[in-house]
């Protein structure tokens, strides 16, 4: 019998941790493939958040490291600063990325660190049980903000994307999503572009992954995968932000 | 022996490391111990190196991480708020089991405190500072000679005992200058097969991590480092001894402290005062069998310390309370006279401590 | 056993440091054992700056010095918060240009120069500390005037080659100060 459809050589054969219908088990995924068909699992090292990604270190089958929480740039600039041939990429989630870890996010971008960096964004801290999030909506419900996110009171989402492609420094800076077919395929090119990126020596390529969280949502996964294109993309709308390469080819 | 040179305890710490191989060094400025950075920033490019200024303590501790997880020598260094900022880092670097290199030129504190030399940073640096168990192994130097001979044993300890060395200075030793000769480093090597430089393929995935969800793994873990640290306990402790042999009278302090307690033994001395100095030079592990073997035959100790009184208690729990110890100390940047570490030794010898 | 404590101290931006690591860098070559301890901190851009040198001729210990053998002063300030400090039979150095001041201890040498007028009467304005040096070195000849061209010529980075024949000069200025 024919094999026609099989795991990444890069995504270990185990069963993930991640709740029913969460959108983690895709992302890595099209890591994992990216890696595959790029032919570096071999020389690739990933750095784990803190946050629901944390065991991330367990389904790569590349070397890992476990960060700090929002450390992961930082983590990752150390490693990539003492191994400049191997390929370092973080796995990083809201929370991580946008809160805690904004310094070192903002930074290893506008030093153009030559690292890949995945952002999934799905406006909720998730591992601690659904809290308010950098990127939670105005008026979202969390556990932290029973009664809606109120702006007057706790400030505005942040769009990560916008913000970094106002710097100098990031080579690519895009936002994708993985809540229909075609946006999980555009996704996994914008992922391999990242990658590419890194390979050819181009700089920090961050791609931001608008994700769902239907456990701390409280939402079956069909109807997360609706709010996300019903409330999240027209408050972060896909597209690329930033990518220095293409616009000097187009000079 | 080697062209003795004048240098500034700060650069001392930065040649020898690099001398000790260490080419890859994150983070962010502080007095008093700027001079190492700009030594390095001087030096690494020319070299081959990493000079890297962090964005904060913080990414700078965890850029060190990052680079000790990937196998190569790797240090930091900082001043007392600074360390503080980096607690998280070390925390994480002795959970996951990986050497380095850490540097605390220390200063006056709480808080941001002040600028000048304190050793107040004696508790955070043997008995903790991040969250957890573990411990670092902490060197104390007294001379620009030692600082930079304890930078390189550092990394070589580092390494061998796979946790974080720590150069517990002062602004003072940082930032004077005395003659230094640079012998040949030794520089012990060792295989790091744990280390994150890509599978190539050919072997299971290396993981460098300090997360156990399972609370008997992570018990077993610990059980593990600390039956390494009692290795090191037994094997690495250092201090000097001075006018010990007859002495009725013991000090004890390190670092820019014993250099001024030096004078006043001597001068005690000159009175007729049988007192020694004890000295440790690894503040962890603790020399606890001097310490232990002093308190067999002298009548007290006096701890002179730049600090409200610190490593006192070492002193007191390792000689078994089994003599007085009183306390000579300055804080928030003073530093005792002689004469006021002579007068201490004076009452102990009338019994008044 | 020989052990001299000097503390030099003035404004910063006055050569401070530098006449210590002068100092300390001749003791160095002359196979002496030596300390230099500076301020640092804020006071290092435009307040008082100070910095303590020892030479021995056996190990040094505390670099720390809080009774100079002698002091050299190059502004009011520093004469006023170190005078008491000196050791009876110790010498004082006054750059008596900035400093109206007389000492008004007995139990020392003092000896007064008015180097800033010097060096500027010279055209070696910054060297003011360099000609106190070069008094202090000739009236102790236990420290030795000789061999401080050398020293001169060490301490002198290649890029500033110029400073080297305008230390000297300061230096001998000191010397042969009457």
């Amino acid at each position: 019998m024919a094999v026609v459809f099989e795991k990444p050589k890069s995504l270990a054969d185990i069963p993930l941790h991640y709740c029913p219908g969460c959108p983690h088990g895709i992302i890595h995924r099209l890591v994992a493939e990216v890696i595959d068909e790029l032919g570096i699992e071999g020389k690739t090292i990933g750095v784990a958040p803190v946050g629901c990604a944390v065991m991330a270190y367990d389904y790569f089958t590349c070397d890992m490291i476990e960060a700090a929480h929002g450390r992961a740039p930082a983590t990752a600039t150390g490693i990539k600063r003492a191994r400049p041939e191997n390929i370092v990429f973080t796995y990083q989630g809201d929370g991580d990325l946008a809160s805690i870890g904004m310094a070192e996010t903002v930074h290893s971008a506008a030093r153009n660190e030559n690292i890949t960096v995945i952002f999934v964004n799905n406006a909720i801290y998730g591992m601690t049980g659904g809290q308010m999030a950098p990127t939670s909506l105005p008026g979202q419900v969390t556990q932290t903000s029973p009664y809606g996110r109120d702006v007057n009171h706790c400030g505005w989402p942040i769009k990560v994307c916008e913000m970094l492609s106002t710097l100098e420094g990031p080579e690519y800076i895009t936002r994708v999503a993985v809540n229909n077919v075609k946006n999980v395929k555009n996704a996994k090119k914008a992922i391999k572009k990242a990658f590419e990126n890194q390979i050819a020596g181009k700089g920090f390529s961050l791609v931001e992954v608008v994700s769902a969280c239907p456990t701390n949502w409280g939402m079956t996964p069909q109807k997360a995968l609706e709010w996300v294109e019903s409330d999240m993309l027209p408050y972060y709308p896909i597209g690329v932000y930033k990518d220095r390469s293409a616009a000097k080819e187009e000079k | 022996m080697a062209e003795r040179v004048l240098m500034k305890g700060n650069e001392a710490i930065a040649e020898a490391a690099i001398r000790a191989g260490c080419r890859h060094y994150f983070g962010y400025p502080i007095t008093p111990q700027t001079e190492i950075a700009a030594y390095m920033a001087k030096k690494m490019p020319k070299i081959g190196g990493v000079f890297l200024q962090a964005e904060s303590e913080i990414a700078s501790i965890n850029m060190v991480y990052g680079a000790a997880a990937a196998g190569v020598r790797v240090m930091t260094s900082s001043s007392s708020p600074g360390v503080s900022l980096k607690a998280e880092g070390l925390s994480y670097i002795a959970g996951s089991d990986v050497p380095a290199l850490v540097v605390n030129v220390q200063r006056g504190g709480p808080g941001l405190g002040g600028i000048q030399p304190s050793q107040s940073d004696y508790f955070q640096a043997t008995k903790g500072g991040g969250h957890g168990d573990y411990r670092m192994i902490v060197l104390a130097p007294a001379s620009v000679q030692e600082m930079a001979s304890l930078t390189i044993k550092g990394f070589n300890l580092a390494d061998k005992y796979l946790m974080t060395s720590m150069i517990l200075a002062d602004g003072t030793i940082g930032q004077m200058m005395e003659p230094i000769s640079f012998e040949d480093a030794e520089i012990e090597t060792y295989e790091k097969p744990w280390a994150l430089t890509g599978t190539n393929c050919e072997r299971e995935h290396n993981v460098v991590n300090s997360l156990y969800l399972k609370p008997d793994e992570l018990e077993v873990k610990n059980f593990e480092r600390y039956e390494r640290y009692k290795i090191v306990e037994e094997n690495e402790p250092m201090w000097e001894e001075y006018m010990m042999e007859d002495a009725e009278y013991c000090v004890v302090a390190f670092g820019i402290a014993s250099r001024v307690a030096k004078n006043a033994v001597a001068a005690a001395r000159a009175e007729g005062i049988k007192v020694g100095l004890i000295r440790p030079i690894t503040l962890w592990p603790f020399p606890k069998k001097a310490l232990l073997a002093a308190a067999e035959k002298v009548k007290s100790f006096i701890c002179v310390e730049l600090s409200m009184g610190q490593m006192i208690e070492d002193v007191k729990l390792y000689t078994q309370c089994k003599r007085p110890v009183s306390l000579c100390n300055r804080c928030g940047g003073m530093i005792p006279s002689p004469n006021e570490v002579l007068e201490a030794i004076r009452k102990a010898q009338k019994g008044e401590c | 056993m020989k052990t001299t404590q000097i503390l030099i101290a003035g404004f910063g931006g006055q050569g401070i440091l530098f006449a210590g690591k002068f100092l300390a860098y001749k003791g160095l070559l002359e196979e002496q054992q030596v300390s230099w301890l500076p301020s640092y901190g804020p006071e290092m851009r435009g307040g008082t700056a100070n910095c303590n040198v020892i030479l021995s001729d056996t190990p040094v210990g505390s670099p720390i010095i809080t009774a100079p053998d002698v002091l050299i002063a190059m502004n009011l300030p520093s004469l006023q918060k170190y005078v008491d400090t000196v050791v009876p039979g110790g010498q004082i150095y006054v750059d008596s240009a900035l400093i109206d001041e007389k000492v008004a201890r007995t139990d020392v040498e003092v000896f007064y120069i008015p180097a800033t007028q010097m060096a500027k009467d010279n055209g070696i304005a910054t060297l003011a500390n360099m000609i106190i040096v070069g008094h202090l070195l000739q009236n102790n000849p236990e420290l030795s005037f000789e061999g401080t061209d050398t020293v001169v010529e060490k301490l002198v980075p290649p890029k500033k080659a110029a400073l080297v024949e305008l230390n000297k000069k300061a230096l001998t200025l000191g010397k042969e100060y009457k």
